[in-house]
């Protein structure tokens, strides 16, 4: 394993899509021609200055983009220790991160000719996104997703349904978010002709796994400024929740080589890393192959992968990005859980000392950097990716008080 | 010579095509699997296609989806597969086994402890789905002392430049996929599947096998004109699913859909 010094970290992965060992094309030989053609099509058009020229245009008009940065001095100051700055991806149209990235590979599909649209969505942040894109370019979309989260994410299910995409609930397994990838795995082998299979986070065959980190790296370019004008220099250190891992990458990648910043990543320690009932492979999971890549995951012996836990949807994920698997093995970023119950409550201190109501998906990454804060320098700062907002959450939320809204 | 290069040799001088049958080993429960094995050889099976169970089959249908599913509940895991060829062994020395499944149980197990398991149970061949010759190295180095075929999927999409690819690492036998889909899906096209199978013969002289689609005697029958081997899984799955409560009727039932298959394509 080579050091973390003689790493120039945006030079991942290799032209086969390897991160160290992970990654990689682990995928059924119909699909095997198709991923090859996207890997064509992406690197021709990230060199194509008319393609770059449109996504900024789109990013900046329709996505609001740059998002600004915030210095959280209340709860800085309540908190004791750094400075809490956030990187308010919340403000991105449709609520959360997940837009930069279908922005992109919609405009990527409208290129290759491909009139259908199809993603698998967790909490339904990404099948918004998808369906919000597609209605934009008026192209057909359907949404997989799993029965449980459906029960879960109601308002996200309408809205995807009022955008004009069809939403395909997926009943096997273990009816959440991975085996709605399988769903839409199925789909796309069958209607490869016309179809565009939108992939939401950092995982899955190459060339997904780089191609969403290098839409989402969006926010670690501007973060990386806008840190430099407010506070002078860059953060001391990064923290961002991880399911897939595409807030995170999205963040981190740019700062990789900046080895001053320390790097955080959280996970979902559910109902705790202990208890079985989580959705932490980088923390307590091993290495393995699902949906296309080598990474960790939670699989039990035999290597059949299991039922995860979180609050969250959109973390409730067996597998997580490979080059987080890679990021973790090398000792670049650190990898730690936060608990339902820590969420939960970093979910209500940044709604009532900052009057931010986060997703329970990135409460789980304030919940961490408040411990981590507590400990660093008061002239220290540390930049949080609050990666989306907490509308959708709303029911999950009343319903622990007792409420039905 | 492996098992399965035996096998095609003696098919070819016979003038008989190959009818290979998939299973999903445990399904609807372990006990039926090594019968059932017996039962299909006996109706006219040349090679079999043992599929090992996997939570997250995603290039199978619905049907072949719920096998997996009824064999996990009985924690069916691949060194219970591997016993249970061991135990079919017992009885039946000449018949090819063919592993198929995901990569995930044998990346875990380790692909050393997999091959010499394998090789010591009467394994012949092995088809991951999920595993394309591009990252296969490691696994081939595993498999090809033990003498066991690595088998490798062709897909309608496959390009010339990867079949000739494929059939350089492959041995054995290489499979055709006749739909753009998952298993028990679509319609095959036979002219299709007819042009297909003569360019793939353009690049290699191992023998080809055509599946997925295959849903009855009459497909069966017209795929045998093209193919050296014609695989056939969803259909008789479907009809375990059937008789899932009747665990002893599988077997017949099973070998009664064979037999029809078998006396369709020894027509031609």
């Amino acid at each position: 394993m080579p050091t973390e010094k003689t790493i120039d970290f945006t030079r991942m992965p290799d032209s086969r899509g390897h991160f160290g060992p992970y990654g990689g094309l682990f995928v059924s030989e119909t699909l095997m021609e198709p991923l090859e053609e996207l890997r064509d099509a992406y690197e021709k058009y990230m060199q194509d200055a008319a393609f770059l020229a449109e996504l900024d245009a789109d990013l900046a008009n329709y996505v609001g983009r740059p998002s600004p940065v915030y210095h959280a001095q209340r709860l800085s100051r309540e908190n004791g220790g750094a400075q809490i700055y956030l990187k308010r991806e919340d403000l991105n149209h449709t609520g959360a991160h997940k837009v930069n990235n279908t922005i992109g590979q919609a405009l990527l599909a409208k290129r290759m000719g491909k009139s259908r649209i199809i993603a698998e969505t967790g909490a339904g942040q990404h099948g918004v996104a998808t369906a919000t894109v597609a209605a934009r370019l008026g192209l057909e979309c359907v949404v997989y997703m799993g029965e449980v989260d459906i029960a879960r994410q109601e308002a996200n299910v309408y809205r995807m349904k009022l955008l004009g995409a069809r939403v395909e609930s997926v009943s096997s397994g273990s009816r959440t978010l991975k085996d709605a990838l399988n769903e839409a795995m199925r789909d796309w082998v069958t209607n490869i002709d016309n179809t565009f299979y939108i992939i939401g986070t950092v995982a899955g065959p190459h060339p997904y796994p780089a191609m969403v980190r290098d839409f989402q790296a969006v926010i670690g370019r501007e973060a990386k400024e806008q840190m430099q004008q407010q506070t002078g220099g860059l953060p001391d250190a990064l923290v961002a929740c991880v399911g897939g891992g595409s807030n995170a990458i999205g963040l981190f990648y740019p700062f990789l080589n900046d080895s001053s910043v320390a790097i955080y990543g959280v996970e979902a320690a559910g109902d705790g890393l202990d208890s079985g009932r989580h959705a932490a492979p980088l923390c307590a999971g091993t290495p393995g192959v699902l949906h296309g890549n080598r990474t960790y995951l939670m699989e039990d012996p035999n290597g059949q992968i299991i039922e995860t836990h979180s609050i969250s949807a959109g973390l409730d994920y067996p597998g997580v990005g490979p080059e987080h698997a890679w990021l973790k093995d090398v000792g670049r970023a650190k990898y730690v859980a936060a608990t339902d119950k820590e969420a939960l409550a970093a979910f209500h201190t940044l709604t009532r000392v900052e009057g931010i109501i986060p997703a329970l998906e990135s409460s789980h990454a304030i919940a961490y950097a408040l411990k981590l804060a507590r400990d660093m320098d008061e002239k220290q700062t540390v930049l949080v990716n609050l990666s989306g907002r907490g509308d959708k959450d709303m029911h999950t939320v009343a319903a622990l008080d007792g409420l039905k809204i | 010579m492996s098992r399965i290069s035996d096998r095609y040799k003696q098919l070819e001088e016979r003038g008989r095509v190959a009818l290979i049958p998939f299973v999903t080993a445990g399904d609807p429960g372990p006990a039926v699997t090594v019968p059932l094995m017996h039962a299909m050889v006996e109706a006219g099976a040349d090679i079999i296609e043992l599929g090992v169970p996997f939570s997250d089959p995603m290039a199978d249908g619905p049907v072949i989806q719920r096998a997996s599913e009824r064999a996990l509940e009985h924690g069916i895991s691949l060194r219970d597969v591997l016993a249970m060829v061991h135990k079919f062994r017992e009885r039946d020395t000449s018949t090819p086994v063919v592993l198929m499944g995901y990569l995930n149980p044998i990346e875990v197990m380790g692909y050393e402890v997999f091959a010499l398991a394998a090789h010591e149970a009467g394994v012949d061949g092995v088809l991951t789905v999920d595993l394309p010759p591009e990252e296969a190295d490691d696994l081939l180095s595993s498999l090809r002392p033990r003498d066991i075929d690595p088998i490798f999927l062709m897909a309608p999409t496959t390009t010339e430049d990867r079949m000739q690819r494929i059939c350089d690492t492959a041995s054995g036998f290489v499979y055709y996929v006749s739909v753009k889909g998952i298993t028990g899906a679509g319609h095959l096209a036979i002219g299709d599947v007819a042009a297909k199978t003569a360019q793939i013969r353009k690049h290699t002289r191992l023998p080809v096998g055509v599946g997925f689609g295959i849903k009855d005697a009459k497909t069966a029958q017209a795929v045998a004109q093209v193919a050296d081997a014609v695989i056939v899984g969803s259909v008789l799955v479907k009809r375990i699913e059937e008789l899932r409560e009747t665990p002893e009727e599988i077997a017949p039932a099973v070998a009664m859909i064979l037999s029809s298959m078998r006396h369709a394509i020894d027509l031609i």
